[in-house]
């Protein structure tokens, strides 16, 4: 805590005038200093805490958006049983997870470790994979589309190299659109785990592995037994914000095939979408999005207690 | 090179200072042609932008280019709307970062330098309201703006970037303006500064590291965003870029010179932000989640 708050209750069980100082320094908040933190607050409340809330009692209702909203209680969520689609997006969401989680961590990793100590080339192998990162999700999807299409240059690639069986319609096909999905998402996102694990593995201690060296170790069992130990908190920060980024991703998929084709690519975030705002079905699409929030609750409040842990 | 250490072991101890050199060739070996994937979707969809209608028509859109038009980007622009997209984005990102970034460095000033009561649980709520999924907010978010009568205005794309966003940049302005040490505020203090002057006048200034690099992240994040303009956006001529080209790849279904065209306009200004402020960019990628 910082040192200007004084009211812990660690310092103020020795003394007892600490609270009261404590207590007349709340007092001595300047007017205008709330007023500095009440404005931002307010604008968050109203923005972010308060449509929150009302998911919450939309998702307990019918309605199109006209009228008032019919109360049902527990239906919707009752109905996702029932509903196929719902199925679908369940699995497909799981498998994003996953598939993009496992491979983005895997290559972001491999490649951090390759790229960690300063040698010739390394910055411009570097800024080449970053680079994807700072296009739009809706900007990669549509560079991918153009790559998948028929004819385009997977399918010309593949021809050249003798894999012509392979070739196929990569969005129009269901059993290959949410994967064709996945590459392109993961394209993107491995240069933000590389610049994650970079920073991690520059906050190692190099002695460390200079002596398991000494020692004999290979290789593969510095990294194993003791760099890798050591990005413990990165690993963490890793995870939850994949399972955070994977839950809400939407963009991409809505950019490539707006969960098509025959829902074989929908995600719960993209059917969420659909029934709000396509099906206008708003209290069903509510409680899709609380569902969305439940799964994504536990991995936000893991990343709270990361980031402020050191604290 | 290989084969001649293989061969005889005492050009390898002869050698040893070699070591690092062929290893740095295998790098180079392994890296490259790595390098050369990661870069290749940019290269093909740039050469597609580049070539013209009837040479995609004729040769595929997998052959190697065979002809050099702009036609794609023209009738992006004219037609597609591309131009006053980007318009209208660049009008929602600046105004947003600033409003953002000012608001939040008002709430962090408050939060570290005084003594306010109950000040960390504000922050981490104010935190956990970033990381919600926007899927929750979206409904009551169109509902809302729609009562109030700004929905279908830039205006409430702004005032929504900025709401979900001031949870993260507070957290780590805080961080930063805490590191700040008392001494350099106590001074100011005893001359009478008032609060006002010393956020202006001091943190502020002293932040300015931190600014630059969140002001670079959230500059291709708002700028990228695609949710929240579908969610308070209707009519076309208020379309940020991100919406006005999936419309173009809606509108141009054949043209794929068009619709590379504009995910290539799309592409530019977040590659010249990050090309011109890549330090800043990467330590903001890194300030959030290397705490």
């Amino acid at each position: 805590m910082s040192s200007t708050q004084v009211a812990t209750p660690e310092t103020s069980s020795h003394d007892g005038r600490q609270p009261v100082r404590a207590g007349r320094r709340w007092r001595r908040v300047p007017p205008l200093v709330w007023v500095f933190l009440l404005v931002p607050l307010a604008v968050e409340l109203a923005w972010v805490f308060w449509p929150a809330l009302n998911s919450f009692s939309l998702s307990l209702t019918k309605w199109n958006g006209v009228g008032a909203a019919e109360p049902v209680g527990l239906d919707n969520y009752r109905r996702m049983f029932d509903d196929p689609i719902v199925r679908t997006a369940v699995t497909n969401t799981v498998i994003w997870i996953v598939v993009f989680g496992g491979l983005s961590v895997l290559i972001g990793l491999g490649l951090a470790v390759a790229l960690n100590r300063p040698r010739r080339g390394v910055g411009l192998y570097r800024s080449a994979i970053y680079l994807p990162m700072v296009f739009a999700l809706a900007v990669t999807g549509l560079f991918w589309r153009v790559l998948y299409q028929p004819g385009g240059t997977v399918n010309s690639a593949l021809e050249n190299i003798g894999l012509d069986g392979v070739a196929r319609q990569w969005l129009a096909d269901p059993d290959t659109a949410l994967y064709a999905v996945l590459v392109a998402a993961i394209w993107r996102q491995v240069g933000y785990i590389m610049v994650l694990y970079l920073a991690g593995l520059k906050g190692c201690d190099p002695s460390l592995e200079e002596a398991a060296a000494v020692d004999g170790a290979s290789a593969w069992q510095r990294f194993r037994y003791v760099v890798f130990p050591q990005l413990r908190g990165v690993n963490t920060v890793v995870f939850a914000i994949t399972v955070i980024d994977s839950l809400r991703t939407f963009d991409i998929v809505w950019a490539m095939t707006r969960g098509g084709p025959y829902n074989s690519s929908q995600l719960l975030s993209t059917y969420m979408f659909e029934q709000g705002f396509t099906a206008l079905n708003l209290g069903y699409s509510s409680a899709l999005a609380v569902v969305i929030f439940v799964l994504a609750i536990g991995f936000i409040i893991t990343y709270l207690v990361r980031a402020t842990r050191e604290d | 090179m290989t084969t001649e250490t293989a061969v005889d072991p005492g050009t390898v101890r002869r050698s040893a200072n070699v070591g690092p050199r062929r290893r740095g060739w295998v790098f180079h070996a392994c890296m490259a042609p790595l390098t050369l994937l990661w870069v290749a979707p940019m290269v093909f969809v740039l050469a597609v932008a580049f070539r013209s209608f009837d040479d995609i028509a004729a040769r595929g859109l997998g052959a190697l280019p065979a002809s050099f038009s702009l036609d794609g980007f023209s009738t992006a622009l004219s037609e597609g709307a591309i131009g006053r997209a980007l318009a209208n984005s660049a009008v929602v990102t600046v105004i947003g970062v600033v409003a953002t970034l000012f608001l939040a460095s008002l709430a962090a000033f408050a939060l570290s330098r005084h003594a306010i009561p109950f000040s960390r649980t504000i922050l981490l709520t104010m935190l956990a309201g970033n990381l919600l999924p926007p899927q929750i907010l979206l409904i009551p978010v169109s509902s809302i703006t729609q009562s109030l009568g700004i929905y279908d205005s830039l205006f409430a794309l702004i005032v929504v970037q900025v709401g979900f966003g001031l949870g993260f940049y507070t957290f780590v302005l805080h961080g930063f303006m805490r590191s700040i040490p008392n001494e350099v505020l106590e001074a100011a203090v005893v001359d009478g500064a008032g609060s006002a002057r010393i956020y202006a006048r001091i943190v502020l200034p002293l932040c300015r590291p931190a600014l630059a690099a969140l002001a670079a992240l959230a500059t291709t994040w708002i700028f990228n965003d695609l949710i929240w303009a579908l969610t308070v956006l209707r009519t076309e001529t208020k379309f940020p870029i991100t919406v006005a080209l999936l419309n173009l790849q809606g509108g141009f279904v054949s043209n794929w010179n068009v619709v590379a065209s504009g995910a290539v306009l799309a592409a530019i200004p977040t590659a010249v932000v990050f090309f011109a402020f890549q330090k800043h960019f990467v330590s903001g990628l890194l300030v959030g989640a290397n705490k």
